[in-house]
């Protein structure tokens, strides 16, 4: 197990130089589309400001969240948001109690059903919410997920 | 090396679900290497878009904390048997990697 960690850490470190030296080459376009404030943002209110430029959210009961009422390790907690909302343009899911709450925003097309599903870290017993925006306004919903083990650090 | 995609695209009744598992470390930069004391340098993706036939279906934004080796699951209209989906990645290193399946 500890050759394992040492192995992953040792790996992954030199991944990052390999990719650093290769950074200088590609285009910044993609980074530069990426919402690094709002997902450096402290809070949920922040997060949300910064990423959808409003932070007025409506609570909605049209949005299913389902998530296990306790993850047993914070690390991989399922999380799939659907709701009956039209005219959705983006899902995103926050975390409350994460440093940093924003783990992922999901922007979808016109073609694509008003469903996500995927896994996220919970650094401990928190609410999972999930913003929706439709048709220009912003709405939200949470679900309590209990963790006994965190995800982050450690 | 691991395989890098699993991906899977099944269309019923005129939806398609797109399931992904993508083989990622997914580092935040917070965790500690046990042994030297020295910060894991952060290392996740942070784009994710899903194409199908030259459309875009999802255009996500992901930080650190979506889970090592993410999984992702999304359901989308208009595609049929055999068509294509493309979804690709880049992460904060600059790294960036693509797949593409058919839908079954």
């Amino acid at each position: 197990m500890k050759r394992r960690t040492l192995l992953k850490g040792s790996l992954s470190a030199g991944v990052a130089s390999v990719a650093a030296a290769a950074g200088l080459l590609t285009p910044q376009m993609v980074m530069a589309a990426w919402p690094k404030s709002a997902f450096e943002a402290k809070g949920v209110d922040n997060a949300v400001k910064a990423l959808l430029g409003s932070s007025s959210l409506a609570a909605s009961g049209d949005i299913t969240i389902k998530a296990p009422p306790i993850a047993e390790n914070g690390a991989v907690v399922n999380v799939a948001i659907s709701t009956k909302l039209k005219n959705v343009s983006s899902i995103s899911i926050l975390v409350e109690k994460n440093g940093q709450p924003l783990t992922s925003n999901f922007n979808l097309a016109s073609v694509t059903e008003p469903f996500v599903k995927t896994r996220i870290k919970v650094a401990k017993t928190s609410s999972v919410i999930a913003v929706v925006k439709s048709g220009g306004k912003l709405f939200s919903a949470g679900r309590e997920v209990k963790v006994t083990i965190g995800g982050c650090g450690g | 090396m691991a395989k890098k995609w699993k991906v899977r695209a099944q269309a019923k009744g005129g939806v398609t679900t797109l399931k992904a598992l993508i083989t990622h470390p997914m580092e935040t930069g917070l965790r500690k290497n046990k042994k030297t004391g020295k910060k894991i340098p952060a290392h996740f993706i942070q784009k994710l878009t899903v194409e199908h036939s030259g459309k875009s279906v999802l255009d996500a934004d992901w930080g650190p904390a979506v889970s090592a080796n993410p999984y992702l699951s999304i359901k989308f209209k208009g595609a049929a048997k055999g068509d294509s989906v493309k979804i690709s990645w880049s992460d904060n290193t600059g790294k960036s990697d693509s797949h593409t399946v058919k839908v079954r």
